[in-house]
């Protein structure tokens, strides 16, 4: 049997499905974005604020699998009062994260601004379950170019 | 004789280990396991004989010829068709569904195919449980034609909807499509009441015996249906080939789908005339190496006996169903009792995601499938986004079951 130390489902990732952060709908709000992973049906539908170049506030609902959902929660810790350009260079690593199949070639650095992320690695040597992973860091980012565009309009 | 424990050596998947642990098949619904057998006959087929089919003069080509037709008969047997002319090979069930689909839409401009022919006037009828290659065809052969298309609906315990079939099908219906057993409930449908009712209106009766030829003694004559499809890969056989059956006189009528090598009687640039069944529906080089290794997978379930493999399975899916009972939060979709019900289990585990589900077990060397199961209107049906589904062969013991249950309690204690 897989030992907890390889299992996909690490502590992290099971503690953020169980006790999600930003979990909740932003009143005020410059962007929102819907995306939905057509292989377990998840969906998360994500509001940004963004103020001097800065996500002030960030929140998200959604449904489906835990790593669906307890990525994007790790997500929004990660990002939430981080500038907009550290913001899409985390999302730059974990989706590298997430591509690696298993054999990851990320700096020491990197990995240490990954932070909890990280608890997904193992998830990356599934690619059915990649996309769950990715689903809210691409809703973020998606949301972030989309607040960011308007406010240069 | 039937002894599980025989038949599991005969099947070499079967010995190996999944994340350090001995591998529990139950996902035999999705795609059967091969016993060496069929390994070895397709394997022969290209060592010794193999050539191309129906063409070469050679010695090599008559062997490969008498041994993907002897594959027709041996399929002729095993479904009692009364002609081996009625047995077509192709891709898999979903290609033999839309053979027929675009054949009936061919219809349309050739010559003497009045009988196949669709209109804004008619309609085509199948159920809510269908696999999406039981529904697509339909809904794109509509289009095409215009006729309406209808289904009939199923109940909270997932069995047909009798009482909508009077208003359903009707005199203009002119095709009543449906699945023998159904992937996603497991629930087993009254075929030969269905085709008789479909016969009674003049339409054409159409069964998607995907699941069912696994599992169940086929009998097309007792059934008193027109067409019945099944695919090679879920009886154990080769990926790759499949089987359309249809009656011989409609096929003799029945327009061509592809065109191309083998399916003429003469080519010329003026037109063309076509061959009678079952080449003319057999364009291009066929299957040649899994027509035999689709012969030995039912030479293999025939010795077994196919009344022994429904009395093994079914004695599996009432263990199942039972010990199921026992697990806190889980529901059953589909039949909770053994009548009338195949060897595939859905269920969902309250509050935990079936992707989640099926997961974990596979890191406790179980395999299931998770998702929709290519019937997402069964998921509409009962409002749910997926299920897990749990489903057994005539290699599955109830040590597999206990395992199963066992996992789905570590689960829970995981998201607890």
């Amino acid at each position: 049997m897989t030992t907890s130390q390889d299992s996909m489902y690490q502590a992290i990732i099971l503690d953020h499905y169980k006790h999600p952060q930003h979990r909740g709908e932003l009143a005020d709000f410059d962007a929102e974005v819907h995306h939905v992973n057509p292989t377990c049906g998840d969906e998360v539908t994500l509001r940004v604020r963004v103020t001097d170049g800065e996500i002030a506030e960030l929140g998200w609902v959604g449904e489906g699998c835990s790593i669906s959902q307890a990525s994007t929660s790790v997500m929004s810790d990660l990002v939430t009062g981080s500038t907009v350009s550290n913001a899409l260079g985390l999302q730059e690593k974990f989706l590298e994260l997430m591509q690696s199949q298993g054999n990851v070639a990320l700096s020491e650095q990197d990995l240490e601004s990954l932070d909890d992320a990280i608890a997904f690695e193992g998830v990356s040597k599934y690619p059915a379950r990649v996309k769950c992973a990715l689903l809210g860091w691409m809703a973020m980012k998606s949301a972030v170019a989309s607040a960011t565009s308007k406010s240069e309009a | 004789m039937f002894d599980v424990e025989v038949i599991r050596k005969d099947f070499p998947i079967l010995s190996r280990e999944v994340h350090g642990v001995p591998l529990v098949y139950l996902d035999s619904a999705n795609s059967a396991q091969k016993p060496q057998v069929v390994i070895d006959a397709e394997s022969d087929l290209y060592a010794h004989h193999y050539s191309n089919v129906a063409r070469a003069v050679h010695t090599l080509g008559s062997e490969a010829t008498t041994a993907y037709e002897g594959a027709r008969d041996t399929v002729a047997r095993f479904i009692n068709a009364p002609r081996r002319e009625e047995v077509i090979f192709t891709k898999n069930i979903t290609e033999a569904l839309n053979l027929l689909a675009y054949s009936f839409s061919n219809a349309t401009t050739f010559p003497g195919a009045d009988q196949f022919r669709l209109g804004p006037n008619d309609n085509i009828v199948v159920t809510e449980m269908e696999h999406h290659s039981n529904i697509v065809p339909w809904q794109l052969l509509a289009q095409r034609t215009g006729a309406e298309f209808r289904f009939i609906p199923i109940d909270d315990e997932g069995r047909l909807d009798e009482s909508a079939l009077d208003t359903l099908i009707d005199t203009n219906t002119k095709l009543v499509s449906f699945v023998y057993q159904s992937n996603a409930l497991g629930t087993i449908n009254p075929v030969a009441e269905l085709a008789a009712r479909a016969r009674a209106v003049g339409a054409l009766s159409i069964v998607d015996a995907a699941q069912a030829a696994p599992h169940l003694p086929l009998d097309v004559q007792a059934l008193g249906v027109d067409f019945l499809a099944f695919t090679g890969h879920k009886v154990y056989g080769p990926t790759g080939i499949g089987v359309l059956w249809g009656r011989y006189d409609l096929l003799a009528a029945l327009p061509p789908f592809l065109g191309g090598g083998e399916m003429i009687e003469t080519v010329s640039m003026q037109g063309s005339t076509y061959a009678e069944p079952p080449h003319r529906f057999e364009a291009g080089t066929p299957m040649i190496a899994q027509a035999p290794a689709l012969a030995a997978a039912i030479d293999y379930l025939t010795a077994l006996g196919m009344d022994n493999v429904r009395a093994h399975e079914g004695a599996i899916t009432g263990y199942a169903l039972e010990r199921l009972a026992t697990v806190p939060g889980l529901r059953i979709i589909g039949p909770s009792t053994n009548h009338d019900r195949g060897a595939a289990i859905s269920f969902t585990l309250e509050g935990i995601h079936p992707h989640d589900v099926a997961q974990l077990l596979d890191e406790r060397g179980i395999a299931v499938r998770a998702g929709h199961h290519c019937a997402r209107p069964v998921c509409l049906r009962y409002g749910i986004p997926a299920t897990t589904r749990a489903s057994f062969g005539i290699y599955t013991t109830n040590a597999e079951i206990d395992a199963l249950v066992e996992g789905l309690s570590a689960v829970q204690a995981m998201f607890g």
